[in-house]
């Protein structure tokens, strides 16, 4: 009757009396034999256990009796589990934990491509940097030629990256092409792009060996990828001399959508008074912008995305003709561009994941030319001077470009995929080219339907070693060619910040517009990159090496028939080859922040009039630049300056003799230097919530006034040349940024709660 | 009788074990915080870290082990010593979400606003729109649910006192914050084994004001 009792007692007892407990001790370390400081061992469901110490040494006592599950985790590693028998012999373990592959600690492939972005890995610039470069005066390209590889061209739009002419760059907008993504050119002046760097989160900038997920770009791609959705509600305004705009962006009050629009109107007629230009506007530059968009996120997480932008601008420049003193080039244009760029982004289960895509965009350009004598009247030539009458046309031409594309993406394991895809592309292109002397239309146009499919996959064998191998298909029925593009890039950690990546592929072009408009009996034109890069990149700091050979192979050449007609083929080659730095530091000076860009670039090619393989005209062998950046707290200021310095370009008179072109003339430009400056003022950034935000913005482009020629223009006679020179020395802007915002934070913050 | 004498025995049994169950909680959480108090070096935090979250696993239902778990892994992170905040952060996240399954709190929100705000000084001026964003998020989550917490007016005069006047901050703006928290340290009647660190570094962050 009382034995129960006496049984609890004991067995009370014997539980806290007993102390024969059993040392556990041991190592827990890595599969390279490194200490995982930090690592927990515990005796599950027990209060003991140890946690690793620095040298990857752990030690406890128990007093648990009987067989236990003895449990080693750590984060980012693959937990252990493992059975031990507790009987007061001391145990010794030595356990190896396996590195689970992470998206934060796997290599990224860096070969060929700069990454600018705030939420991206590897990002060298962020979208703040784009605009705070000086020079660039918040123009994407502008930042972008900063960075090694891109030319320092100023008498053309576009990148010209590593031996590539412009027009072997191409932007792309979530996913899909963009048509036009510059203002139409203006013979001699370099233009803007059409995008703000404030639409995008996210911008990658290849340099070369980019993705089998794009394509016709011989040189390199610019992957733009628009925000999401806005952190707040606002009203902005922009007031300055040259330009007012006004917008909204409205996000809804769940923050799950939002929408927006904005408006701007560029007249540089006040600027021009103050500031002499070289040129003669006749129509003064107006340009109109207007854009809307929405935003909608899906309850799965992803987005649906519409953009749309309206432009319209108009401009007459009347210049010194280069073959006649006493003769003017007048110049007009006006252009109506419309862009529209539609996509969803969602997660359709099982680890895929969905990107189509649609854009619609139509680009109008009515322009002409015609040569005027000192009196600004029209100058009319006889027959016998063809050259001069040459000079007098007008072109009204149009392109049209519709898109889909759709890319299926399935994650395989932690971070390895594969994906594929395919794009459909439908141009339409027109052009009237009007000869006034003889009242002669002369009509082109064509249509393209041109398709691609590709397949890629990233291939992560360790956190230290990834792969992405991928191969692209491309049709285009003008040409009535199709194309096989293999494309690989591999990346090797060599250190804790530092790994090596290699990138080979295969890039193919179809010839350009205006060749196209002659003869379709051409193919696509392909190049052919190698690239190895090392790059070493800690929080503050990023060195980056990069070499590459790129081949050129079925460039367009220019078969003329007489001096008003010519038609093209494939037979054009050439290479470029070279080696790049970069070097960003942030860490090294107090609140400074500056990059070093260098390359070296050994090109030549035989391409359009050119007699033999010759060092393009756009390309220098030496450029640098240095892009520096400090902030002032006290005075709520900004500073940043940029220096950029170019070895001088080739240039070259080819003339036409007979049915052949004759290099008559060539020579070296001098050398490109050039000192930006740009301040921002801050005034708001002492009170964050404050519901008005003002940045007084000024700049300066070229403030050493050094004189810059970007070629020559050579006359009829080849007796005289006229340098390419931008139309004023100096660029100035000053201008005032303000916004109205309506922050959301409280009204999420309610909501959660 | 014998009937009686079984429930007895059983009632004591139970009580007993029961007791022992929560005694050893108790004990073996008062042991740790006050290792915890006197913890200088690294190891020693990381491995109270550890102590704590093995306590908590084996609760399974008790939230300030994971608390005291990341608690001990901030103050790891507060240390120059440790240079990978993002890593540490996701250390302490992972404790805390632990506790924040259980229960989410003033003190939950504290350590999640030490946790952003470590990672945001390792580069302030690109990443004050996000970490700093959601550290000054979870203050001000933690004082809705708490209005009287004492450590997060402490931290809130931190964040004060470490922002530059022209943004906002200063020793001007953190002092009279300081003041408040140590009128609530005072004033607070804090549960057995609850958190009660913070009254000290007022103190000091309130001299320094002066």
């Amino acid at each position: 009757m009382k034995t129960p009792v006496i049984f609890i007692a004991c067995l009370l007892l014997s539980v806290g009396t007993l102390h024969a407990q059993t040392t556990i001790s041991g190592t827990v370390k890595d599969g390279k034999g490194h200490p995982i400081r930090g690592a927990s061992v515990t005796i599950k469901d027990s209060y003991d256990g140890a946690t690793v110490d620095s040298l990857g040494n752990f030690h406890f006592q128990t007093a648990e009796k009987g067989t236990f599950i003895l449990s080693i985790t750590n984060i980012g590693y693959n937990p252990v589990e493992q059975q031990v028998g507790l009987t007061g012999t001391p145990i010794q373990l030595h356990i190896v934990l396996k590195e689970q592959l992470s998206e934060l600690k796997a290599v990224t492939i860096t070969a060929g491509s700069f990454t600018a972005g705030d939420a991206k890995r590897g990002a060298v610039l962020s979208s703040l940097d784009v605009a705070t470069t000086a020079g660039s005066n918040a123009d994407i390209t502008a930042a972008l030629k900063t960075l090694p590889g891109a030319q320092q061209v100023g008498e053309q739009e576009g990148l010209f990256v590593r031996g590539g002419a412009g027009y072997e760059a191409k932007q792309y907008i979530d996913g899909t092409l963009v048509n036009n993504p510059y203002y139409t050119s203006v013979p001699d002046i370099a233009q803007r792009g059409r995008f703000s760097p404030f639409l995008f989160k996210g911008t990658v900038f290849s340099t070369g060996g980019y993705s089998a997920l794009y394509g016709q770009a011989l040189s390199s791609v610019v992957l733009l990828e628009s925000i999401d959705l806005p952190e707040k509600s606002e009203v902005d305004a922009t007031i300055s001399p040259l330009v007012v705009g006004m917008g909204t962006q409205q996000l809804a009050k769940n923050k799950q959508s939002s929408y927006g629009f904005s408006y701007d109107y560029v007249n540089p007629a006040a600027y021009f008074g103050l500031v002499p230009q070289d040129v003669d506007y006749f129509r003064m530059p107006q340009f109109h912008n207007g854009d809307a968009n929405f935003r909608i996120r899906t309850k799965s997480g992803g987005m649906i995305k519409y953009y749309t932008t309206f432009a319209y601008n108009d401009l007459g420049i009347r210049r010194q003709d280069y073959d006649s003193l006493n003769m003017k080039d007048a110049f007009n244009l006006a252009n109506h561009n419309w862009y529209n760029n539609l996509s969803w982004r969602d997660y359709i289960g099982n680890g895929w994941k969905m990107d189509l895509g649609a854009s619609y965009s139509t680009n109008l350009d009515n322009l002409g030319q015609q040569v005027q004598n000192a009196m600004n009247q029209p100058q009319p030539f006889p027959d016998s001077v063809f050259w001069m009458n040459f000079k007098n046309f007008n072109i009204d031409q149009r392109q049209d470009l519709s898109q889909v594309r759709g890319v299926f993406d399935k994650k395989l394991g932690a971070l390895s995929a594969i994906r594929f895809g395919t794009e459909y592309w439908y141009s339409y292109n027109y052009q009237k080219f009007h000869t006034p002397q003889y009242g002669i239309d002369t009509m082109y146009k064509f249509k393209d339907n041109f398709n691609s499919l590709f397949l890629e996959s990233d291939i992560y064998l360790t956190n230290a070693l990834a792969a992405k191998a991928g191969i692209r298909y491309e049709h285009s029925t003008i040409i009535n060619r199709s194309d096989i593009a293999p494309r690989v890039s591999l990346a090797y950690r060599t250190g804790p910040e530092a790994q090596v990546s290699v990138a080979y592929g295969v890039f193919y072009q179809k010839p350009e517009n205006s060749q196209l408009f002659y003869t379709t009996n051409v193919g696509f034109t392909k190049a052919t990159h190698y690239i190895v890069n090392y790059q070493k990149m800690s929080k503050d700091r990023i060195f980056r090496v990069e070499a590459y050979y790129k081949k050129y192979e079925d460039l367009i050449k220019t078969v003329p028939v007489n001096y008003y007609y010519s038609t093209y083929n494939n037979s054009g080659s050439g290479y470029a080859k070279g080696i790049e730095l970069f070097w960003r530091d942030k860490k090294s000076f107090r609140n400074f922040d500056y990059w070093i860009s260098y390359s070296y670039l050994d090109t030549k090619r035989n391409y359009l009039n050119y007699t033999e393989q010759l060092m393009p005209a756009f390309s220098a062998t030496h450029t640098a630049s240095i892009v520096m950046k400090r902030f002032f707290t006290k005075i709520k200021s900004g500073i940043n300056l940029t220096y950029s310095w170019a070895t001088g370009r080739p240039y070259y008179d080819f003339r036409l003799d007979g049915v052949k072109y004759n290099l008559a003339q060539q020579g070296k430009t001098k050398d490109y230097n050039s000192l930006n400056f740009s301040a921002e003022y801050v005034p708001g950034i002492s009170n964050p919530k404050a519901r008005t935000f003002i940045v007084l913005f000024a700049s300066v482009s070229n403030v050493l006034g050094y004189n810059s020629v970007y070629g020559y223009n050579f006359s009829y006679s080849g007796m005289y040349k006229q340098p390419i020179t931008p139309p004023a020395n100096r660029f100035y802007f000053i201008g005032c940024f303000l916004s109205w915002g309506v922050d959301r934070t409280q009204d999420a913050i309610n909501n959660n709660l | 009788m014998q009937k009686t004498l079984l429930h007895l025995s059983l009632a004591l049994l139970i009580t007993l074990g029961a007791s022992a169950q929560s005694d050893r909680y108790a004990a073996a959480m008062q042991k740790n915080i006050t290792l915890l108090d006197s913890a200088k070096t690294i190891d020693q935090l990381q491995s109270l870290a550890g102590t704590f979250d093995r306590i908590g696993d084996a609760e399974k239902t008790q939230w300030l082990p994971y608390y005291y778990a990341a608690l001990a892994q901030t103050w790891v992170g507060w240390s120059p010593e440790t240079r990978d905040k993002d890593a540490n952060a996701a250390r302490i996240r992972s404790y805390l979400s632990k506790a924040e399954a259980i229960e989410k709190n003033a003190e939950t929100y504290a350590i999640e606003n030490m946790a952003s705000t470590q990672q945001m000084l390792m580069d302030p001026q690109t990443r004050w729109a996000t970490n700093g964003k959601d550290a000054s998020e979870a203050l001000q989550k933690g004082m809705s649910i708490d209005p009287d917490n004492p450590r997060l007016y402490y931290l809130q005069a931190m964040s004060l006192f470490g922002t530059p006047a022209q943004f906002g901050g200063g020793k001007d703006k953190a002092k009279p914050v300081f003041e408040k928290s140590i009128a609530l340290f005072k004033s607070a009647q804090p549960k057995p084994l609850y958190p009660t660190w913070g009254l000290p570094q007022a103190e000091q962050g309130l001299a320094q004001c002066q």
